[in-house]
């Protein structure tokens, strides 16, 4: 049998139809009554309601026990948000792990040039000890950013609080605020992002753009040129995609100021509000920032989508209508033009292998809905996804904002008060213009979530676990699973290939319309390989022997 | 240059640790634990560890890493995680059902104070552990020691299930100490050459390197069993290899069941395996057969075979205490030059060691327990090598610096081979000299000019 009719024949295996309320009430019979009351909310059925969105539970706590693909508040603050800051060193005062584990794993590429400042390649720690533990560790922190100072001379050192500093009272924002004043010529900021405050990563993101938005937009009004100025927010530039993104930008003719925080410098982030857009990729990890900057310095924000060949161009299409200009809209339908062909010689090559298989996306806050428009252009359909840390608005849309509970969880989390710039605050558009463009079908400040794009019938999940992500394979049986390094193997273990969308399992990018193109590759060589199909010997498959085997 | 701004003049730090050889406790504490038949690892602090370990080791081993978490919110942090670790045990046993749960603890569960054994005995109570389960709970504070130290205190609680019947029962308890799941298994197969009955003390063999069938079993057949614990405290001695990693345990097992130790360095290279052969030997009071002899005389052959390759070229090396002293000997053995030595462990008895092993060899040697790859980068670029062997981390300095880098040590993020291709014993010190040679052999090809280049080396 060669690999195609193997295919062909998983394909009809596959056949097999469940129901998404058995799929449910199967992965609740496990578990103890509490947990599958729990759960059960967090675990929908997309239906049709009455012009409504169905309702889901996020951000709340993960169940003590139940194994999580979740990961800690510092790890979101300086994992995701401060990581790929290039030339700012990253300090974290507390014992070694916290500091080793964020060391380079989360393929942040950045591009510093021959000779440009490039940290990130470093890895800065306190290490604290028992001793520390016991008389505090303040100290030890002023020591260590002198040292770092006087080493390398950064113009920029930030210092992130892990679990036990915050129990100990180590006081880091006084500590940073004098180490400031001492130096002179280095910015020194503490992020308050102790492992247990919040329930998930995004509670690190939030800290981590509130103190940027603090320590940091706004410093340099140095003019910058350009005509038509974006900011680019909540793009990490994993595997790269941040440099597509740039480069499609750059042939369209638009200025991307700053991008948060894939390949950043110091000196983008203190410019930012010059910009005269705020372009939203990932809403859940900066949407607060796109709103302060409006309020702050009258800087509109659209949400924006550069996952996908189509959301790319629509994407782009959008930034065009904004700045009103018909050299820009002309401009980037030229790119378009430009681009496309080679995004959909690669969508008829592979889609045949691809058309009609199945996806299962648990990963972030933005990826597992982005995401589905690059198997969609596949022709694959999504059956069920979730996000690991998202917040209700990321699943249902920004609608349901005002009516979010303020748990004690989220209570924690600060929320920065932002008024008017006294003297740089600009509306770049007036009220009419802003309302005609909205008639025009730009919409401004809006993000629908993920449940609305979902077919009916597809199961979407929040905060997956490791158990109920095994079940969901076995019984909806998907062509690929896509989720995070700790869930890769144990997927894989059941024969089903697991593509991981938070470090691209090395490759990338996947952003814009190249990005596209090695997606469309990727998803083929991961639903067509081989290796899936040696599973079994062949002795296994044939296992009654009816006689010896002769020789002749 | 990727580490641009290491400059080559040293300067004293006190305060900073930068670019560490170590991590924390617990995820020596998770790896050990691993090693059990039938456990999930529990980790009980911020689900923010849980996850660094489990993602730390998946990437080294390119296998699931099942491990829980009591997730702390702050209302935990500040009144302590009884609660959540109670709630974690029901559901742990309701829906993963493993034969044991190892608990350890954290940097935050160990400043809040959370007394573990105190908190097992009030689940026992309230039936929170099943009849037949099994909990370990084992301290592991990330502020002492390093990821080292945290398997050690792990295998360390291990002991606390060894019983005493009275009668011996033959066997040798081996701790094999922060090695690769095929090196467990080789020291079996060792112990199997000499006809030796062995219980090994953590066992990851099996667990860490399972094959790909379509079936994903949480816990595989592999890993010491309880039955196996249980038994150790019968044993006629026990053989802990590390001084770092196994002896606590060694000692432990000797104080609570009287089973003599004998603490050893890790069999990697030729004397260390020698030391190893010949304590199993004595102890359990058999012939080494020629089978084994074999061996050794085969990684003789090839130390003798290659040895103008070797000869007086100096490497740096960055990993964890028992590993760097026997690769220490072994490097020394082959006539290199072991010139700069760092571990981010600490333990003044490390540079003590080191210095007794290179006392006689014609070199300056830099050692340094508690120190990092920054300072080991320094190092180099004021006394440059020809070789740097490390774990993954180091292939930033040897690019920056050109020099070829053999990975050995924990983690491994971009190499495979060290879950199945054992370096223990005398076939592992085959292995390693095939490791060291291939990447001498390969720079000397690059770098010869064409008038120069040879077919046969």
């Amino acid at each position: 049998m060669n690999v195609m009719e193997k295919n062909m024949a998983t394909a009809e295996e596959k056949m097999v139809q469940w129901d998404p309320t058995d799929v449910k009430a199967e992965l609740l019979k496990k578990y103890p009554p509490k947990v599958a009351r729990k759960r059960a909310k967090q675990i929908l059925i997309n239906e049709a309601l009455e012009n409504e969105t169905p309702e889901i539970t996020a951000n709340v706590r993960t169940i003590p026990g139940i194994i999580t693909m979740r990961g800690c508040t510092y790890a979101g603050c300086k994992g995701v948000i401060m990581g790929p800051t290039r030339d700012i060193v990253n300090l974290v005062h507390g014992p070694i792990g916290c500091s080793f584990y964020a060391w380079l794993t989360r393929r942040n590429q950045t591009d510093a040039g021959e000779d440009g400042e490039q940290y990130m390649n470093y890895c800065f720690s306190t290490d604290m000890q028992d001793s520390d533990i016991i008389f505090g560790g303040e100290k030890k922190l002023a020591a260590a950013i002198q040292e770092i100072y006087d080493l390398m001379h950064p113009k920029s050192i930030t210092v992130f609080a892990t679990c036990p500093v915050g129990l100990i009272g180590d006081d880091i924002h006084t500590v940073a605020k004098n180490m400031k004043e001492k130096l002179g010529d280095c910015n020194v900021f503490a992020f308050s992002c102790e492992g247990y405050k919040g329930v998930s990563q995004s509670a690190g993101h939030h800290i981590a753009n509130n103190q940027i938005f603090r320590h940091l937009i706004g410093e340099d009004d140095t003019p910058r040129e350009g005509k038509y100025r974006i900011n680019l927010l909540g793009e990490y530039n994993i595997g790269g995609d941040g440099f597509e993104i740039d480069r499609i930008l750059k042939k369209c003719g638009i200025t991307c100021l700053a991008t948060f925080s894939g390949n950043s410098t110091y000196d983008q982030f203190a410019s930012a509000h010059q910009a005269d857009l705020n372009a939203v990729m990932c809403h859940r990890s900066i949407n607060y920032v796109a709103d302060m900057l409006e309020t702050k310095f009258g800087i509109p924000w659209i949400k924006v989508n550069f996952i996908g060949a189509h959301a790319t161009a629509k994407s782009l299409r959008k930034i065009a209508a904004y700045f009103e200009d018909q050299e820009l809209i002309d401009r980037v339908e030229e790119v378009i033009a430009e681009e496309m062909p080679q995004v959909e010689a690669a969508i008829a090559d592979v889609r045949p292998r691809t058309e009609g298989k199945t996806a299962m996306l648990f990963v972030g806050g933005s990826r597992a809905h982005h995401y589905q428009e690059l198997f969609r252009e596949l022709g694959m359909k999504t059956i069920s996804a979730g996000y690991e840390f998202a917040h209700r608005d990321d699943y249902e849309g920004r609608h349901v904002l005002p009516t979010l509970k303020v748990d004690a969880d989220s209570r924690n989390i600060e929320e920065i008060e932002v008024e008017a710039d006294e003297k740089r605050y600009r509306p770049r558009k007036s009220e009419e213009e802003l309302k005609a463009l909205e008639a025009a079908g730009l919409e401004f400040k809006e993000y629908r979530g993920l449940i609305p794009e979902m077919e009916e019938g597809t199961l979407v999940i929040d905060d997956l676990n490791q158990y109920e992500a095994e079940k969901l394979v076995e019984l909806m049986k998907p062509d690929i699973f896509c989720a995070g390094i700790k869930e890769k193997y144990s997927i894989q273990k059941l024969g089903v290939p697991m593509k991981q969308l938070h470090s691209y399992d090395s490759g990338g990018p996947y952003a814009g319309f190249r990005g596209a193109v090695n997606f469309y590759h990727e998803i083929d060589r991961l639903v067509n390989s081989r290796v899936w199909s040696y599973m079994k010997a062949p002795w296994q498959e044939n296992p009654q022997l009816s006689a010896a085997y002769v020789w002749e | 240059m990727l580490l641009r701004h290491t400059p080559k003049e040293i300067s004293e730090r006190k305060a900073v640790t930068i670019n560490p050889a170590k991590t924390c406790q617990p995820i020596g504490a998770m790896y050990a634990a691993l090693g059990i038949h039938g456990c999930l690892p529990h980790s009980h602090g911020s689900q923010g560890c849980c996850a660094y370990h489990r993602s730390t080791l998946t990437r080294h081993y390119k296998e699931p890493i099942p491990a829980a978490t009591s997730s702390f919110t702050e209302g935990a942090s500040v009144f302590g995680g009884q609660a959540n670790l109670m709630q974690a045990f029901n559901n742990i046993f309701s829906v993963y059902n493993p034969d044991v749960i190892a608990v350890h603890t954290t940097c935050l569960s160990e400043t809040i104070g959370d007394d573990l054994p105190q908190i097992r005995k009030k689940a026992l109570r309230e039936g929170k552990i099943p009849d037949g389960k099994y909990v370990i709970c084992a301290s592991t504070p990330s502020y002492v020691g390093s990821h080292v130290t945290g398997f050690s205190n792990m295998v360390k609680a291990m002991t606390e299930f060894s019983e005493s019947t009275g009668k011996k029962n033959g066997r040798v308890n081996i701790i094999p100490g922060w090695v690769e799941p095929c090196d467990m298994e080789e020291i079996k197969r060792m112990c199997g050459l000499l006809g030796v009955k062995s219980i090994l003390f953590p066992d990851t063999s099996g667990v860490l390197n399972a094959p790909l069938t379509g079936t994903y079993r949480m816990f595989p057949d592999g890993g010491t069993t309880m039955e196996e614990l249980k038994a150790t405290g019968d044993a006629v001695g026990t053989l802990a290899l590390g001084q770092w990693c196994s002896a606590d345990a060694a000692r432990q097992l000797d104080k609570k069941n009287k089973v003599p130790a004998t603490v050893l360095d890790m069999p990697f290279g030729l004397a260390a395996t020698d030391r190893f052969v010949d304590a199993l030997r004595t102890i359990a009071g058999v012939t080494v057969p020629d089978e084994l002899l074999t061996e050794r005389g085969q990684l003789v052959d090839m130390i003798s075979d290659m040895h103008q390759y070797l000869y007086h070229r100096k490497v740096a090396l960055a990993g964890d205490p028992d590993q760097l002293i026997s690769m220490t000997e072994f490097l020394v053995s082959i006539d290199m030059l072991p010139v700069h030595i760092v571990t981010g462990t600490p333990g003044k008895k490390f540079e003590k060691r080191i210095r007794e092993i290179t006392a006689d060899m014609p070199a300056e040697v830099n050692v340094k327990a508690k120190g990092d790859f920054f300072l080991l980068h320094q190092w180099i670029k004021n006394e440059p090598v020809d070789l740097l062997i490390s774990n993954t981390y180091g292939k930033y300095i040897a690019r920056d610096e050109d020099i070829p880098l053999v990975r050995w040590g924990f983690p491994i993020l971009d190499r495979q081979g060290h879950q199945y291709f054992p370096t223990v014993g005398y076939k592992g010190g085959i292995r390693l000299l095939e490791k060291i040679l291939t990447a001498l052999l390969d720079r000397k090809d690059r770098d010869d000019e064409d008038k120069k280049f040879e077919l046969v080396l």
